[in-house]
């Protein structure tokens, strides 16, 4: 399920634009904050507060899981299996995965023989749907511990769990928009995936900026190109909560992404189209208007070619 | 080029003292071209000597002389990407002085003084080691451990930013704490990688000895020290994780010696070491013949390859390509992986010194310890 309008913002901790993203929303009342990435810094709001005007209950969904676990013992052990199982089934993908990256990344190295570009770009195309279908896969797999669980738990309908929804959609009668902070993007995800969070905040509009950004997506894609350890392959986690569809959120792109490097770029790009891989760095924005997607002057994408260009040109 | 380079310099000087000033004026010594490095001192001294620390090469390597002139030279061929730390020795009259370059201002400072250090082509000092404006500072404080071993002893504890009682931290003891801080930049390093969320939030007791040729050479009371006394007390008055996956080792030189001795004699209590530039001597036959005070640490080396066990499960090792101990440190490797440990292992283009100890410090803190990098996005 989409949401009728989403508005994705580049970091906050140095250039804060969330309150004019508010503003823009003509939301004037209360805002309702998600700082679940945070952990047990979560309650520590109160930068956001005094730059939202103090407009803000925090909805405090990570201690709300911590108490569902401690109430809960049964459907915390079933959590824990899952999050072990979805950790194995990541590392399997993984092992897979940079050796179909590799492939990938060679062939893009290479220099076509002048007279025969197109047999290697057949090769190059068919390395980057290899990469494609081993996506794909995953995200199968994934989506079937999932469904399994669901199936099995029906979360939403456990006491501890029904407590709070029903605390939280109180919370959000109050609320005319809904903002979702970064951190940790896995514990958002499952804290926010545990409440069915994205069904209580109905059809408010959202504004979500890093790990916030990631965890509403439909596809979680973890990245870093240059980590100290490791070969930096981008890797698709899990499926997201889908508030929104076409484009993939890659927040701190300029610290994270070799962005000049237009094989990677042009990598990215062709690995997840017809998504649009957006480069979320400070004071960019996209919104989403329900219809299509707005990229803010400044907000660049990736392009197949291996360039970087607006985000809302085609 | 480099023929090109020392033909310019004989040519001002022969042009007199004003074109040699002039043509010196805007130029930056020693001149690094490809591999080639170009010294120059200027001076009415009888000689002079590059030294240097590198081994393999010869310990003085003679300038010369434009004559005619004040004027001295010397070009050396340098590996691409290296560090090399030197001072001139200038003999005048007889008399034999060791002068930092005066023609060089980049500096490296040790416990024992200031060298003058060039920059082969390639080398950049790593950008995660100087301050970041962004990055939130943790902070030192102090922390008294009364020890049976030793008695009592201060010891620096780094704390992370965002420091909080209800967390649990991993800890890292780091031997000659104070002088990683001070000669390796550790605590900038520290905290940029921590906020880099390339390492993860820990906790570093910074220990310092004032007896360490002793205390670090496999002395029992120090690993008794660590094992016993440290590690309880801190895991007492700090939220640490308390297991030994969470307890790291770390250190250079005879700091790491005591360290991996500690993690011997402590099997199963300490996971992780970070050993650089260990001073692993050993022999495989006859006696060594690096002094007295290596005796024990020999000794140590030896019985530990006849039967390492398992004292860590990872551990990172490096070494300066430039050093004497680079063959014992090679040996290392193999045998710590034979004994079933995650090993990796780093060499560089440098030499026994603290700035080649802080460039290795990234890899080696985040093979110890991975950050949370891939998870968090704020």
């Amino acid at each position: 399920m989409h949401s009728a309008r989403v508005v994705l913002l580049g970091p906050q901790r140095l250039h804060r634009t969330l309150s004019h993203a508010v503003d823009s929303l003509r939301a004037h009342g209360m805002v309702a904050a998600v700082t679940a990435g945070w952990e047990e810094r979560e309650g520590e709001d109160q930068e956001m507060r005094e730059h939202l005007g103090g407009r803000t209950v925090n909805l405090r969904i990570w201690e709300r899981a911590e108490d569902v676990m401690a109430r809960d013992p049964e459907l915390a052990r079933a959590l824990r299996d899952r999050q072990d199982r979805l950790r194995e089934q990541h590392e399997l993908y993984r092992m897979r995965l940079v050796h179909a990256i590799e492939a990938a990344r060679e062939l893009l190295r290479r220099e076509p023989t002048p007279g025969r570009e197109e047999m290697l770009e057949a090769e190059r195309a068919g390395a980057i749907e290899a990469v494609r279908d081993l996506d794909e896969f995953h995200l199968r797999r994934v989506s079937l511990i999932h469904r399994e669980f669901e199936a099995e738990w029906v979360p939403v309908e456990r006491d501890a769990v029904a407590r709070h929804r029903h605390e939280l959609a109180q919370i959000l009668d109050t609320c005319e928009c809904v903002c979702v902070a970064g951190g940790h993007v896995v514990v958002l995800l499952h804290r926010l995936r545990l409440f069915d969070a994205l069904q209580i905040f109905g059809h408010r509009p959202i504004v979500a900026w890093s790990a916030g950004a990631m965890a509403l997506s439909e596809r979680v894609v973890l990245f870093h190109d240059s980590p100290p350890q490791g070969q930096g392959v981008a890797e698709l986690y899990d499926e997201g909560l889908g508030a929104y569809g076409g484009v993939l959120p890659f927040p701190h792109a300029k610290k994270r992404l070799r962005l000049h490097d237009q094989r990677r770029i042009t990598l990215l790009a062709r690995r997840f189209a017809p998504d649009r891989c957006i480069a979320l760095d400070p004071m960019t924005r996209m919104d989403w208007d329900g219809h299509r997607w707005h990229g803010e002057p400044g907000t660049l994408r990736m392009h197949e070619d291996g360039m970087l260009v607006q985000a809302g040109t085609p | 080029m480099i023929a090109t380079l020392v033909q310019d310099i004989e040519r001002h000087a022969r042009l007199g003292p004003r074109a040699l000033e002039g043509w010196l004026h805007d130029r930056q010594f020693p001149v690094v071209e490809g591999r080639t490095v170009t010294f120059v001192f200027r001076g009415h001294v009888d000689e002079v000597k590059l030294r240097h620390w590198i081994h393999g090469l010869a310990t003085a390597l003679p300038f010369h002389n434009v004559p005619g002139t004040d004027l001295w030279f010397l070009a050396i061929d340098v590996p691409e990407g290296s560090r090399l730390e030197y001072k001139l020795e200038v003999v005048s009259r007889g008399e034999h002085r060791l002068i930092q370059d005066p023609l060089n201002k980049n500096l490296a400072s040790d416990p024992y003084g200031v060298n003058s250090v060039v920059y082969g082509n390639g080398y950049q000092v790593p950008e995660w080691s100087i301050p970041d404006p962004e990055a939130r500072p943790g902070e030192i404080v102090e922390h008294e451990i009364v020890s049976h071993a030793l008695g009592t002893k201060k010891v620096q504890v780094y704390l992370p930013a965002r420091f909080r009682r209800s967390r649990r931290y991993p800890l890292l003891v780091v031997h000659d704490g104070v002088d990683y801080v001070r000669y390796a930049a550790l605590k900038t390093s520290l905290d940029n990688l921590i906020h880099r969320l390339e390492i993860p939030s820990m906790v570093v007791a910074l220990i310092q000895s004032q007896d360490r040729l002793r205390e670090y050479a496999d002395d029992p009371r120090h690993a008794d020290y660590l094992a016993r006394d440290l590690v309880p007390q801190l895991e007492t008055a700090f939220p640490l994780v308390g297991k030994p996956s969470a307890r790291a080792l770390a250190g250079a030189s005879f700091g790491a010696v005591a360290s991996l001795a500690a993690a011997w004699r402590y099997q199963g209590f300490f996971d992780r070491l970070m050993l650089q530039s260990g001073s692993f001597a050993f022999t495989d036959i006859g006696p060594h013949d690096r002094g007295p005070v290596f005796d024990p640490v020999v000794r140590f080396v030896n019985a530990f390859r006849r039967n390492p066990g398992k004292p860590a499960t990872h551990m990172y090792l490096s070494c300066g390509v430039y050093e004497s101990l680079i063959y014992y440190n090679r040996s290392m490797v193999p045998l710590l992986e034979r004994a079933g440990l995650e090993v990796k292992y780093s060499e560089a283009h440098d030499g026994h010194n603290w700035e080649n100890w802080r460039d290795r410090l990234r890899e080696g803190l985040s093979w110890l310890y991975p950050g949370p990098l891939w998870m968090v996005y704020e």
